[in-house]
């Protein structure tokens, strides 16, 4: 078969293989919550998880938080200083990242850095035999590997990405105030009276809690999924990385349209 | 050797599995006695580690019955797979260890997951395992440090931790110094023995296979093509045993992969 017949038939074979994958991380899911109670009735399995994914990651946060707050800073009083309103600049600076770019760049982080390491680990695992090994000794690999480092992602993306948020709100701070000279007590109450909890700061939380079950469940998939090769557990990462991203841009989009509608 | 209770521990009957349209076994028939250790040789990819998947429940018959310990290891469910391969050990070709822990908690890993022993009596076990392989001095080593020999016999300690009453090992000679290999072999049988329990060799090692099991079956084709003690193995006029155990180029199984004509390969024509 060739020409167009062939690129038609490629296509059909890319959208099959995609909603049969689709499928079966599905069922995966479905599986991994099934057998989660180990998770939590063996709290050092996920605690362990919650130091490898989120402890080890606090260094990338805190200075990415903090340089993307100062960045915000800066760019931010030079627009708002044109219509004479760089004392809001704690305002753009706070609903940026609590709404935005707080879960959506820590999420990104977390998949780079985290996400793509537990892909790895699980598809090393899975190429040396250890998964195997693990069932027969009727061991559960879900339960035991799988379920922990899903939860302990999911514990950690929303604290990475408050501790983010903060480090940017930090960030903006140093250049507006300290550097340029914005006003302290405006820079904060502003902030005070236009962040509201519920609608900005809890939205912005619910944000990262989403993140964080899409990004550690790609990359507990890829990894579980993987071929069981030193390229296939090459190809799993990159798949991890860039599914994550797109993803989370994809599900941003979304919460935020049902979110924040303009009404406030 | 003691006198064997008649009735099989491992019972495979006419047993086929295929991977996709590619089968791999037709009609397979092996049993395996109570204490009984044995050896299932044949070429790569003959299907050996398959028949050991089978009999641990990782892969099921497409038809035929495999028996372990007289239930039907295709029919149970998860659960019951898992009460079953409690009592399993399995040595994997290249060990297969947790390289995130020591070897002290790869041997602990089984006893931690499937006993509420307190920790000095893990302790005690694990301690007693690793002197049983001769490594109770390398507890506290990654398997990163471990040569492919140690690591090997880590693992053999981890799969009778729990003192099974089937070992299973695929390939445990593969890329082992002639010392290791020796070691393993008498590993295998000594710990057989005193744990009263039954071993499965899936291995192409003739000469060091032959000198510790009880039985061999030979697998090609995805049939068992000969079977015997060593004794009959080695006296055997069978060509495929023949070639197998002198480690003849050619015979049965040819040495050429099927190819069209040489002149037609080499000259881009029909040979005449």
């Amino acid at each position: 078969m060739s020409g167009p017949l062939a690129v038609v038939r490629r296509l059909g074979a890319m959208v099959t293989d995609g909603i049969w994958r689709l499928g079966f991380a599905a069922r995966f899911f479905g599986l991994m919550l099934l057998y989660s109670g180990q998770s939590f009735t063996r709290l050092h399995l996920t605690i362990r998880e919650i130091y490898f994914g989120g402890v080890l990651s606090l260094l990338i946060i805190v200075v990415s938080g903090l340089f993307v707050g100062m960045v915000l800073g800066l760019q931010g009083y030079e627009t708002l200083q044109r219509f004479g309103s760089g004392d809001a600049l704690g305002v753009l600076v706070a609903l940026s990242l609590t709404r935005e770019l707080g879960p959506v760049v820590a999420g990104l982080l977390f998949a780079s850095r985290a996400g793509s390491a537990v892909t790895a680990e699980i598809g090393l695992m899975k190429a040396t035999e250890q998964i195997r090994a693990m069932d027969m000794m009727a061991v559960n690999p879900i339960a035991r590997v799988v379920a922990p480092r899903f939860w302990g992602g999911v514990i950690s993306m929303p604290l990475l990405a408050a501790i983010f948020t903060a480090m940017g709100i930090f960030g903006g701070w140093l250049i507006g105030v300290v550097f340029i000279g914005v006003d302290e007590g405006a820079f904060w109450s502003q902030m005070q009276n236009a962040v509201d909890f519920r609608y900005d700061v809890m939205n912005g939380v619910i944000k990262s809690v989403v993140f964080g079950v899409a990004v550690s469940l790609i990359a507990v998939f890829e990894g579980y999924d993987c071929t069981p090769t030193a390229e296939g557990v090459s190809r799993a990462i990159t798949r991890t990385v860039v599914s994550s991203a797109l993803a989370i841009l994809a599900l941003d989009f979304v919460l935020t349209s049902f979110m924040f509608r303009g009404t406030s | 050797m003691a006198t064997l209770p008649d009735n099989p521990l491992v019972r495979l009957q006419d047993v086929r599995f295929a991977y996709g349209e590619r089968e791999i076994l037709r009609g397979v028939n092996l049993q395996v006695r109570r204490g009984q250790v044995v050896a299932i040789m044949g070429g790569s990819g003959c299907g050996k580690t398959t028949l050991l998947r089978l009999i641990g429940g990782q892969l099921r018959a497409r038809s035929g019955l495999v028996e372990v310990g007289g239930r039907d290891v295709s029919r149970m469910g998860r659960s019951e797979l898992y009460a079953l391969r409690r009592r399993m050990g399995m040595l994997f070709q290249f060990g297969a260890l947790f390289t995130d822990v020591s070897v002290f908690d790869n041997v602990a890993f089984p006893l931690r997951e499937h006993t509420d022993l307190p920790p000095e009596l893990i302790r005690d076990l694990v301690l007693m395992k690793l002197n049983a392989v001769g490594l109770r001095g390398a507890d506290r080593l990654d398997p990163a440090e471990l040569s492919g020999g140690m690591a090997r016999r880590v693992s053999l300690a981890r799969a009778v931790a729990l003192d099974p009453m089937l070992v299973m090992y695929d390939e445990p000679f593969a890329g082992l110094d002639p010392i290791s290999l020796g070691v393993i072999g008498q590993l295998i049988r000594r710990l057989n023995d005193a744990l009263g329990a039954s071993s499965i060799l899936v291995t192409h090692d003739v000469h060091e296979s032959l000198e510790i099991v009880d039985y061999v079956y030979f697998v090609s084709d995805g049939r068992i093509v000969a079977e015997g003690t060593p004794e009959d193995i080695r006296g055997s006029r069978d060509p495929f045993v023949h070639q197998f155990v002198n480690a003849e180029a050619d015979g049965p199984v040819p040495f050429h992969y099927p190819a069209p004509p040489i002149a037609e390969g080499f000259l881009g024509r029909s040979a005449t």
